[in-house]
C-alpha cells in the first residue's frame, strides 16, 4: 500500500510539473499542450471509437505477427540447436538478421506487399522470429547435460525428451527471448503505422501521424500516453506472472 | 467400490517388492581419447553381483569406477566386452536399472512431488491417481511427505539426494546405480542417509552398485568392497564386509574393515590418497 502511494504521488508530481510548465507559457501552447487537454482529446476519442478501433487494428496485427513469430521461430531454435548444418545456416542467419533494427524491414516489406496488413505483419514476425530462434536455440544449448542423463535412464526419449526435458529446462532463455522478441515487434510495428498509411485500419501509429500532421500535439501525446500503457500493460499482464513463476521455481533472484 | 478396488490391487501391485537384477561385467574395455593421446579408462574389468547384494567400487578419482557405473547404465558402451543384467545383454539405458548421480539432478521446473511422478508418468499401465499414490509411498519412504509441493532450490543438500533416491525407487527399478551420490553432503547428513539407505535397501530388496572415493562408507554400506587401480582402471582387490547390519560407520569394526581397504589403496602408489575419514 505504501509503495502504491509513493508511486501515485510521483505521477501526480509529474502531472504537476507538466501542468506548471504549461502554466509558465515557456513553449507555446500549441508544442505543449496542457493535460487537461490531452484528457479531452483522450475522452474524445474514447467516446467517438477512434480510440479502441486504433488499438484493436494495432493489437491484431502485433498479436497475430507474434504469435507467427514464436511459432516459427521455436522449432527454428531446437533445430539450430540441434544439428549442426541447421545452426551453420539458420543459425547464423538468425544472428545477422537480429542484429538489423526490425524497422528497416518497412522499406522491403512496403515494396514487396505493397500498403497492404500484409505488409505490417511482416514486419512484426521479422521482429519477433529471430530473438526467439537464437533465445531458443541459447536456451537448449544451456541445459545442463546431467538432466537429460537422468531422463534418458528413466526411458525418456526423443519427443518426450524434448517437451518434457529439454524445453522445460530451456524455459528461462526463451522466456526472455519472446519478451525481446515482443519489444522489437511493438518498436517496428509503431515505425511502420507511422511511416505508412494503411487503408485496410487506422492503427494507433497513424494516429499519432495524423496527430503531427494536424499539429495536434495533444493527440500526438495522448496517442503516446496510450502506446505508453499498452507496453506497460503487456509487461504487468503477460510476461511479469511468468517470470514470477521462473524465479520461485529456479530460484533466481527477483529483479 | 470395486472401481476402487482395482485401482488398489494396482498399486499395491506396483508396490511389489520384485526380484533384484544380478549383473554379470565380462572383460570390459574402455577407452578414452585423453589431451596427450587414448587413455585406457578400464582394463578387461569383470565382475558379477548377485541378486540383492551392495556393492561398493572404491577407488581414487579417475580410476574408471564411474565409467564402468555409466557403461553398465547403458549409458555408455564399452569398447570391447559386455555387461548382462539377468542374461540379457545392457544396450542402452532402462527403468530396471536407475542411475543416482552426485549432483541430485533433480528438474528445477518441477516441484519435489512432480520429480518423483517423472518417471512414473513414462511407466504405461498406471492411472494417474496410481502414480500419484506411487509417488507419495516413495517421498515418504525417504521421510519427505511434507515437503511434497516444495521447490527444488528451496531443499538442502541431503533432502534433495532424498528426492533423488525416491525419484529412482519410483518405477521400482530391480537395481540402483548410485555414483558417489552423498560425495557432496556434510557428515552429519551422510550418517543419516547410511541408514536410511541400509534400511530402504532392505524394505525394497535392490540390488546396488554404489561408486565411492569414500574407504568408511564402502566398508559401510556395501556387503562387498572392490579395490579399482587407476591407469588402466582395473578391480584389484575384494573384501568381503562381514558385519552385521545396519552398520554404525563409527564403530571400531568398521573402522578395522576401512584400514585394511586403505592399505590396499595405497599400495598401488601414485594414485592420489583417497578419502578415509
Amino acid at each position: 500500500m505504501k509503495r502504491f502511494l509513493l508511486a501515485a504521488a510521483f505521477f501526480g508530481i509529474l502531472l504537476l510539473l507538466w501542468e506548471a510548465a504549461f502554466r509558465a507559457k515557456i513553449w507555446s501552447p500549441v508544442l505543449l499542450p496542457s493535460p487537461r487537454q490531452v484528457a479531452v482529446y483522450l475522452e474524445g476519442a474514447a467516446v467517438d471509437g477512434t480510440l479502441a478501433n486504433a488499438t484493436i487494428v494495432t493489437m491484431r496485427r502485433l498479436l497475430i505477427g507474434y504469435i507467427i513469430g514464436f511459432l516459427v521461430g521455436l522449432p527454428l531454435g531446437l533445430l539450430t540447436a540441434r544439428w549442426k548444418l541447421w545452426q551453420d545456416t539458420i543459425g547464423t542467419l538468425a544472428l545477422g538478421l537480429q542484429t538489423l533494427p526490425s524497422v528497416c524491414w518497412v522499406p522491403l516489406a512496403l515494396l514487396w506487399f505493397g500498403q497492404t496488413e500484409v505488409a505490417m505483419l511482416f514486419v512484426v514476425v521479422m521482429g519477433t522470429l529471430w530473438s526467439v530462434v537464437i533465445a531458443t536455440e541459447t536456451g537448449v544449448r544451456n541445459v545442463p547435460p546431467i538432466y537429460s542423463r537422468a531422463a534418458l535412464t528413466m526411458g525418456s526419449k526423443r519427443l518426450h525428451m524434448w517437451f518434457k526435458v529439454i524445453l522445460p529446462a530451456a524455459l528461462p532463455f526463451i522466456v526472455s527471448g519472446m519478451k525481446q522478441g515482443w519489444a522489437f515487434a511493438w518498436r517496428s510495428l509503431m515505425a511502420a503505422e507511422i511511416f505508412v498509411t494503411i487503408l485496410t485500419g487506422f492503427g494507433l501509429g497513424q494516429l499519432l501521424h495524423y496527430g503531427r500532421e494536424l499539429s495536434a500535439m495533444e493527440q500526438v501525446i495522448g496517442i503516446m500516453i496510450v502506446i505508453i500503457v499498452i507496453g506497460l500493460l503487456a509487461d504487468k499482464i503477460f510476461f511479469s506472472p511468468i517470470e514470477k513463476f521462473l524465479h520461485r521455481r529456479w530460484g533466481t533472484s527477483q529483479a | 467400490m470395486h472401481q476402487a478396488a482395482r485401482a488398489r490391487s494396482a498399486v499395491s501391485e506396483e508396490l511389489e517388492v520384485i526380484t533384484p537384477s544380478k549383473l554379470a561385467i565380462e572383460n570390459v574395455s574402455k577407452n578414452f581419447q585423453g589431451a596427450s593421446g587414448p587413455v585406457l579408462a578400464l582394463d578387461g574389468v569383470s565382475l558379477n553381483v548377485a541378486e540383492a547384494e551392495f556393492v561398493c567400487l572404491v577407488g581414487a578419482s579417475g580410476c574408471g569406477k564411474t565409467t564402468l557405473l555409466n557403461i553398465i547404465a547403458g549409458l555408455e558402451k564399452p569398447d570391447s566386452g559386455r555387461v548382462l543384467a539377468d542374461g540379457r545383454p545392457v544396450t542402452g539405458p532402462g527403468r530396471e536399472r536407475l542411475v543416482m548421480f552426485q549432483e541430485p539432478a533433480l528438474f528445477p521446473w518441477l516441484d519435489v512431488f512432480g520429480n518423483v511422478l517423472f518417471p512414473l508418468k513414462l511407466k504405461p499401465n498406471l492411472t494417474n491417481e496410481d502414480r500419484r499414490d506411487v509417488a507419495k509411498y516413495y517421498l515418504e519412504l525417504v521421510g519427505l511427505s511434507r515437503f511434497e509441493r516444495a521447490n527444488i532450490h528451496e531443499l538442502s543438500g541431503g533432502m534433495k539426494q532424498r528426492v533423488s533416491l525416491a525419484r529412482a525407487l519410483a518405477p521400482n527399478p530391480r537395481m540402483l546405480l548410485m555414483d558417489e551420490p552423498f560425495a557432496a553432503l556434510d557428515a552429519l547428513t551422510r550418517e543419516q542417509l547410511y541408514g536410511d539407505l541400509q534400511r530402504i535397501w532392505k524394505a525394497r530388496n535392490k540390488t546396488i552398485v554404489f561408486v565411492t572415493h569414500n574407504v568408511r562408507e564402502a566398508a559401510c554400506l556395501g556387503d562387498r568392497v572392490l579395490v579399482f587401480s587407476p591407469h588402466p582402471g582395473r578391480i584389484r582387490e575384494e573384501f568381503a564386509v562381514d558385519l552385521p547390519r545396519p552398520r554404525d560407520i563409527n564403530s571400531v569394526d568398521l573402522a578395522a574393515y576401512a584400514t585394511q581397504i586403505t592399505k590396499a589403496l595405497k599400495s598401488f602408489g601414485k594414485a592420489e590418497a583417497p578419502v578415509t575419514a
